[in-house]
């Protein structure tokens, strides 16, 4: 009893206390000083689901993390796959593909920042010399873009990892049967190697959306700080900046519990399906 | 491979290639961009070949800091960054091993709760009880200090699930031979326990040490002092600077030196690593 003390103390104090607060902050209407509150119950979910700028916002995180996800799975699993075939080298390659993973979210954000910055990047000069006038301060397309590849960037090594053990645990043979067979390389990884590779697919696919949702703050926050005209403010950096900017503590704090929903969520949907390994 | 296609094999080697290339490119750039004055950086093009700054730029961000933007030297950042990690790293293997130890060996009442209790925090990351969290904190009065940059950090599931998962393996046969050879529950935690699972910590150890010294929104929120700040967060401190361009060789070179602990960690325990990340997915 002792020794699980430790964890149960930090836990409670720092988790169950803080989300029940937010549970309950979430139905409060309170001024910034904290000097009155008020009971309003569900009215701040209703103010969320009600203001356009939030379901905006909600759309926007849907944009980027389906954007990410597919763009660093498709990638990783082309490299993945590249990686299984050669024979000479894979720990190389991988060895020199996996370390973005640990640059921080912040720092990635940074580097493609002023690989793309409108005066004096090297991407926005080549944008330029093709005709394109490349500038994230400004359109917000482009900020969009600037933070989808950031946050792509960092996962690839990740899910590559991922993509690599898993093919490598696919039977020898089998592949080697579909070859006597006549089946050619693109046949072979569409028919056996993929649908043998879904349960690794499908655990990807939770890991980078929950990755897209929370993990990408830094990103966010230390390039375009939710600008142009809110055009990145993701949900996450939504909760933040109206928590600590606006000070809105019941609107932000509702906002948690929104976000604590779709973690759960994502959660639940993990655990079952990863029981089932996904129909093949 | 099945069959000998050497088109194919040269292919893979190209997209190989170009995946890696696109993955040091932007590490290029900011190494060639620290190295370089800044008027070369600010005329526009930016250079690809590294210059010959490298020595001057690196010791003034590491010893002054960058003075116009008011910030702590960098080397003081990564100090601070340092004890973090290791703080996370190391304290959350300490609660966790042994909590995972008293829920695998031990009867008590509540056992059970304990277990959800420690399991629901799985599904909140931090981000999303910021603000509370940040409440909590500040009435501890834990703002500035190495431990509100930590504590907080160190509740989480994660390790506590890992080691009960790895104790669950081991051979219930170990423990009843250490209780017939009169060894009480310390020491066989001691002698039994620790060794077996010397792999397990020791991979975590560099998971968590990449997951502490990366952290970006808690010590952002925790610090005012800028004695405290950590250098993820002090990079955007020097990114966003009001009415300027920001000072891009020397940002270039913080962010070098950020980003070097933890790739040195992974590439050099890669087995580690990889080890650790695939087993903490289970």
């Amino acid at each position: 009893m002792l020794l699980v003390a430790p964890q149960i103390v930090i836990t409670l104090v720092f988790f169950i206390w803080p989300a029940s607060q937010a549970l309950y902050q979430s139905v409060l209407l309170e001024d910034p000083f904290g000097l009155s509150r008020k009971l309003v119950w569900l009215d701040n979910f209703t103010g969320l689901f009600s203001d356009p700028i939030y379901l905006e916002s909600f759309g926007r995180t849907i944009v980027f993390s389906v954007a990410t996800t597919s763009l660093s799975l498709g990638i990783a699993l082309l490299l993945a796959a590249m990686a299984d075939r050669i024979i000479k080298g894979t720990t190389a390659y991988r060895t020199l593909v996996i370390w973005p993973y640990a640059v921080a979210p912040a720092v990635a954000g940074v580097l493609w920042f002023f690989m793309f910055n409108p005066s004096i990047g090297v991407l926005a000069y080549c944008l330029k010399a093709v005709g394109y006038d490349w500038n994230h301060y400004l359109d917000g397309t482009d900020a969009m873009v600037l933070i989808i590849l950031a946050a792509s960037w960092k996962q690839v090594s990740y899910n590559f990892l991922f993509f690599l053990a898993g093919l490598q645990a696919i039977p020898r043979s089998l592949i080697e049967a579909a070859a006597i067979d006549g089946a050619g390389p693109l046949k072979r990884f569409r028919t056996i190697v993929f649908p043998l590779l879904s349960p690794t697919t499908f655990f990807l696919l939770v890991v980078n959306i929950v990755y897209a949702f929370f993990d990408t703050f830094g990103i966010v926050h230390a390039t375009t700080t939710g600008g142009p005209a809110q055009a990145t403010t993701i949900l996450v950096y939504k909760v933040f900046s109206d928590g600590f900017i606006g000070l809105d503590l019941g609107g932000s704090a509702a906002q948690s519990v929104v976000l604590m929903v779709v973690v759960i969520g994502l959660t639940v949907v993990q655990f079952r399906y990863i029981e089932r390994k996904v129909a093949y | 491979m099945v069959e000998n296609r050497p088109w194919l094999t040269v292919l893979s080697h190209l997209v190989l290639s170009i995946g890696v290339l696109v993955t040091a490119l932007p590490i290029w750039i900011t190494f060639v961009a620290s190295t370089h004055p800044v008027e070369v950086l600010m005329s526009g093009r930016t250079p690809l070949w590294p210059g010959d700054r490298f020595i001057e730029n690196y010791t003034t961000v590491l010893g002054s800091g960058m003075e116009a933007a008011g910030s702590v030297p960098v080397g003081m950042m990564m100090w601070n960054s340092l004890v973090m990690a290791l703080m996370i790293a190391i304290g959350k293997i300490a609660i966790s091993i042994i909590a995972a130890y008293a829920i695998v060996y031990f009867r008590f009442p509540l056992r059970m709760t304990c277990f959800w209790i420690i399991f629901i925090t799985l599904m909140l990351p931090v981000e999303v009880r910021i603000l509370p969290t940040f409440g909590v904190v500040a009435d501890l009065g834990m703002l500035n200090s190495y431990w509100g940059l930590s504590v907080p950090l160190i509740a989480s599931a994660t390790a506590t699930f890992l080691f009960r998962q790895f104790f669950l393996t081991v051979p219930e046969e170990l423990a009843e031979a250490a209780r017939i050879d009169g060894a009480g529950p310390l020491k066989f935690f001691r002698d039994i326990l620790l060794p077996l699972s010397r792999t397990n910590i020791a991979a975590l150890f560099v998971i968590l040490f990449i997951y502490g010294w990366n952290q970006y929104l808690w010590p952002l929120l925790v610090t005012t002092d800028e004695s405290y700040y950590t250098i993820v967060m002090g990079i955007q401190r020097m990114v966003a600077v009001p009415d300027s361009e920001p000072v891009w060789h020397e940002i270039m070179a913080t962010s070098m030196l950020a980003m070097l602990p933890p790739v040195l960690v992974v590439v050099f325990m890669q087995r580690l690593f990889v080890k650790g990340l695939i087993e903490q997915e289970k």
